[in-house]
């Protein structure tokens, strides 16, 4: 740690005193609440949100229609493969929007996250921050 | 509109340095003056902030330390303690955008990340890589990634081709988000800018106070886009580790 370095700067009364008031602050209860809310949560506007399911829906029809079209041209099957995935390309940006709405995000295959611990873990991440440190 | 004057103006790539290799244009232009700079800004604000490491950090080494404990608390809490070897890749693709994207909003300055060619650069990038962890971690068990458990087989053929064009979209929905934000963001920016002057002392100060809001949103999303683009690496990094 970085006391070895320096110890002339910083009397050790001094410390005791600063670990004492982080210690205080870092069990308020405001500060837990702040870091609750603020870590790992994206801010979610309406028009945030609004986009990101138009984004997810249009991409999926995108891909399905991009392998269709050159499932055409490899097999001269013009537009029957193109049709039948842009079906299946919608059919995935429906997937894509309603794994996002559910909370899932974008997992693949019904990876279900355990929500309970995640919120557990968040918690002790003040913590965190000195003890990686130096 | 005139020449220059137009609000899409400010995306337009200009070359500096010519640069021709093996007949592929490799100029070096504003576009890439500007990633130049981002890595060189990020790197002094990191050693920089690091160069003493304190006990009791002051305000630069606070910064730096936060920045890195928030992306260290993301990879944990999404990725788990797995995703550690991988947290420098994210920490340097968030502050790569994060940089960048507040470098775009300097007056006069190019936002790189306005561009679809390096935003999905950066996104097909973290497909492939992430695909190559999944394929090598669990080998052929991958395929089943596009199978989810406890579907009847007669769904397979329909369900199979959705899952991989729904894996396939992932790269694409990833870059435009950030390209599509920025890109609108930066053109509202102008468009009202140039309202306060044709409207003029009479009505001008109503786009003024636009702008001004509008400015301090742009730095948001700014943000945001910037820890949307690191935290969805993280979670298809977590779906690469461990499936389902």
């Amino acid at each position: 740690m970085a006391s070895d370095k320096d110890p002339s700067k910083q009397s050790p009364q001094d410390l005791d005193d600063f670990g004492q008031k982080l210690k205080k602050a870092r069990e308020s209860e405001e500060t837990r609440r702040l870091w609750k809310s603020n870590v790992n949560k994206a801010p979610n506007s309406a028009l945030g949100v609004a986009f990101r399911v138009s984004v997810e829906l249009v991409s999926a029809v995108a891909v399905g229609f991009a392998i269709g079209w050159g499932f055409d041209q490899l097999l001269d099957t013009s537009p029957w493969s193109m049709v039948v995935f842009i079906f299946l390309g919608f059919g995935a940006g429906v997937m894509n929007v309603y794994r996002m709405a559910v909370g899932m995000n974008n997992a693949i295959g019904y990876s279900e996250k355990d929500d309970a611990s995640q919120a557990d873990k968040v918690e002790e991440t003040p913590e965190e921050g000195i003890d990686r440190r130096g | 509109m005139a020449e220059g004057q137009s609000p899409l103006a400010q995306f337009e790539i200009k070359t500096l340095v010519p640069i021709e290799m093996f007949g592929v244009n490799a100029s070096f232009t504003n576009s890439s003056l500007f990633m130049v700079l981002t890595v060189i800004t990020v790197s002094l604000f990191l050693i920089g902030g690091m160069r003493r490491s304190a006990m009791i950090p002051g305000r630069w080494q606070s910064m730096a330390e936060l920045s890195y404990v928030f992306i260290a608390n993301m990879v944990k809490d999404n990725v788990g303690s797995e995703g550690r070897p991988y947290f420098p890749f994210i920490f340097t693709i968030f502050m790569f955008i994060l940089v960048g994207n507040f470098w775009g909003m300097m007056p006069y300055s190019f936002t790189f990340t306005s561009h679809i060619a390096v935003t999905f650069a950066m996104a097909f990038f973290v497909f492939i890589g992430v695909t190559i962890i999944a394929i090598a971690k669990h080998k052929l068990h991958f395929l089943t990634f596009f199978m989810p458990p406890g579907v009847p087989m007669v769904m397979a053929p329909l369900l199979i081709p959705i899952e991989i064009i729904s894996y396939l979209s992932r790269p694409i929905s990833l870059s435009v988000r950030l390209f599509a934000n920025m890109l609108a963001g930066h053109t509202l920016l102008k468009v009202f800018a140039g309202f306060i002057i044709s409207l003029g002392v009479a009505a001008g100060w109503l786009p003024f106070v636009f702008v001004v809001a509008l400015t301090g949103l742009e730095f948001v999303i700014a943000f945001l886009q910037a820890f949307v683009f690191a935290i969805l690496t993280c979670l298809y990094l977590n779906d690469a580790l461990h499936l389902h």
